[in-house]
């Protein structure tokens, strides 16, 4: 299938009326990211599964409908900014920002590897990557920096930060939470992929974070909650925060490893590649989908 | 920093909640919306910085040295400095200067933290006139710095006419026998230091060092290979800072016979800052005295 992958430069039209059409793009896309995920964590032999593959549905929403940017103009001033805080879904972002063309798709094969550009986690030596990631708890600060900086140069871009449930435990995420809610970011949008698993297991057992959404409101943020594999849910909660009254918190729920029948809920695939074998396994099944 | 704010709108200032210690509010009340307080929480000063910076914006942090260092050091290794973003850190209340409040104040690994980190340039500034100029200057050098200002007023050192050069060690005084290396608060008392052992025949020579990073690695050699002594003085741990870099670089060109005069892997106490240079062996008869000691007499 020829893929229509021009990402937007201006804000996109309303969902209304070609919703049908909307959601089988962005679902073809997202089929072909899990593709790229599986085969280049399997090729590169270790990174972080569960998570790339729980966030697919959002970074095609806000890549390929919400966000304004021009990939063959990665600095261009007026683009909106993207933060992948948890930074260990690091393939999932190269994956949409190859399919957007910001850089070769073969780069993808290269990842964790010396002497190629795809660093474990984020880095900004990769075009399209806005801020380096990975260390937990760090982006929805960066993102914020960003948001402020579209306030000072009259701009009317915004700043999209992707977190995870298992690094709202870091207590930067709440620095953070404050600050936004205190000065105003209201260009500035989170969204939390809330796929309740963690290297150590359980979130809820690790360390519990419910009631998440209260916590979120206490802080002074407006909060959704989308089904976070939903592309049309996501894309309609992403459109109403074009009011700009934020900050705004769009809690995702998702299931860790979506996609991938024995890697979905699965805690040990939250930092472990497939094996070669597992790899042509999840392959054929996501290809078969 | 409010000369650079009128003559720029690219430089924002950011505070955590000391704006009246360090004086960041003089900045806030002259371009408010350019001026963000994020309260007590330094993790996310040193993120919001680094946004701003990835945006185009020069941005100026301060608050003290030890938070941001230490506090903050994970966010501004692998934020600010990876990503070698326009953040400048200008810390206060480094080393000792904070005196009465105590060890839990004072940053005395705060350069040794900053050197260790890649692009960051590390800069300890003597006097008001040395700390102005530094700022201006690093406002328009791309990259990330750490200036380490201090608490108290100090006797200038410099004037008007001070320019910084980046990487540069100014030679104060030339001599034969002995070289001090001394940055920051300390430098006045190597300069005295210097006039003590004059009257004893001892020519010091004294070198201003200011860039701990990046060093000034020629001028320190031909120094020391003209003295074969070096006294670095510092009110910061001799580990991994000015006295640690200097050792370093000694030797490995197996240059001269080289004292560190500083903190000894010890934790600070309160104190007033004139009576803890004397408990550390920071004044100028301390540092006579060592040179004395080296020259053999």
């Amino acid at each position: 299938m020829r893929l229509d992958l021009k990402p937007p430069e201006e804000v996109s039209p309303s969902i209304e009326g070609r919703a049908g059409e909307l959601r089988e793009k962005l679902e073809a896309i997202a089929k072909e990211m899990r593709l790229d995920i599986v085969r280049m964590i399997g090729l590169a032999g270790s990174g972080h599964p569960g998570g790339s593959l729980s966030c697919v549905e959002i970074l095609v929403s806000l890549y390929f409908y919400k966000m304004r940017h021009r990939p063959d103009d990665p600095t261009w001033p007026e683009r909106d900014r993207f933060v992948l805080s948890k930074g260990h879904a690091a393939p999932a972002l190269y994956a949409v920002l190859a399919r957007c063309g910001y850089f070769d798709r073969e780069e993808l094969w290269g990842l964790r590897k010396l002497g190629y550009m795809l660093q474990g986690h984020p880095s900004m030596n990769t075009p399209g990557v806005e801020i380096c990631t990975g260390s937990l708890g760090q982006g929805l600060a960066a993102a914020t920096g960003m948001a402020l900086a579209a306030r000072l140069d009259s701009l009317d871009y915004r700043a999209f930060a992707l977190i995870g449930d298992g690094e709202s435990q870091e207590g930067e995420i709440w620095e953070s939470a404050m600050f936004a809610a205190h000065h105003r970011v209201n260009n500035l949008v989170g969204i939390l992929d809330r796929n309740r698993l963690q290297i150590d297991g359980p979130c809820c057992d690790v360390m519990e974070l419910e009631p998440l959404a209260d916590k979120w409101r206490a802080f002074g943020w407006k909060v959704q909650e989308v089904d976070g594999h939903d592309v049309l849910e996501i894309c309609r909660a992403l459109d109403s925060t074009d009011a700009l009254a934020g900050p705004y918190m769009i809690i995702a729920h998702t299931v860790k490893g979506k996609g991938v029948s024995f890697m979905e809920n699965v805690v040990d695939f939250h930092g472990k590649a497939p094996t070669p074998e597992e790899m042509e396994r999840a392959l054929k099944e996501i290809e078969e989908s | 920093m409010l000369e650079l704010g009128a003559k720029d709108r690219r430089i924002v200032v950011l505070d955590a909640d000391l704006s009246k210690s360090t004086q960041t509010v003089r900045f806030a009340d002259r371009f408010p919306e350019r001026f963000f307080d994020c309260g007590v929480a330094e993790q996310n000063l040193m993120g919001t910085a680094a946004g701003l910076a990835a945006s185009g914006k020069i941005v100026f942090v301060s608050t003290f040295a030890i938070f941001a260092s230490g506090r903050a050091f994970e966010q501004v290794r692998n934020t600010i400095a990876y990503g070698e973003l326009n953040v400048k850190i200008c810390p206060s209340h480094g080393g000792i200067s904070v005196g009465e409040d105590g060890s839990s104040h004072q940053a005395l690994e705060d350069v040794a933290l900053m050197r260790a980190v890649p692009k960051m340039r590390v800069i300890v500034p003597a006097d008001y006139y040395q700390a102005r100029d530094a700022v201006k200057a690093a406002a328009y050098i791309d990259g990330p710095f750490y200036i380490r200002m201090s608490r108290p007023s100090v006797p200038a050192i410099y004037g008007e006419d001070y320019r910084f050069e980046l990487g540069k060690a100014p030679v104060l005084r030339e001599g034969e026998d002995v070289s001090i290396l001394a940055c920051g608060i300390v430098l006045g008392e190597a300069l005295e230091a210097a006039e003590l052992l004059a009257g004893d025949g001892i020519q010091a020579e004294v070198l201003d060092m200011v860039c701990v990073k990046p060093m000034d690695s020629e001028s320190v050699l031909k120094s020391c290979e003209k003295t074969g002594r070096v006294i670095t003085v510092e009110d910061h741990s001799i580990t991994g800072g000015l006295g640690g870099a200097v050792a370093e670089l000694l030797a490995e060109k197996s240059c001269g016979r080289l004292y560190r005069i500083g903190i000894r892997d010890e934790f600070g106490v309160s104190g007033s800052v004139r009576g803890l240079m004397e408990h550390f062996g920071l004044t100028a008869s301390s540092i006579a005295r060592v040179a004395r000691e080296m020259c053999g007499s």
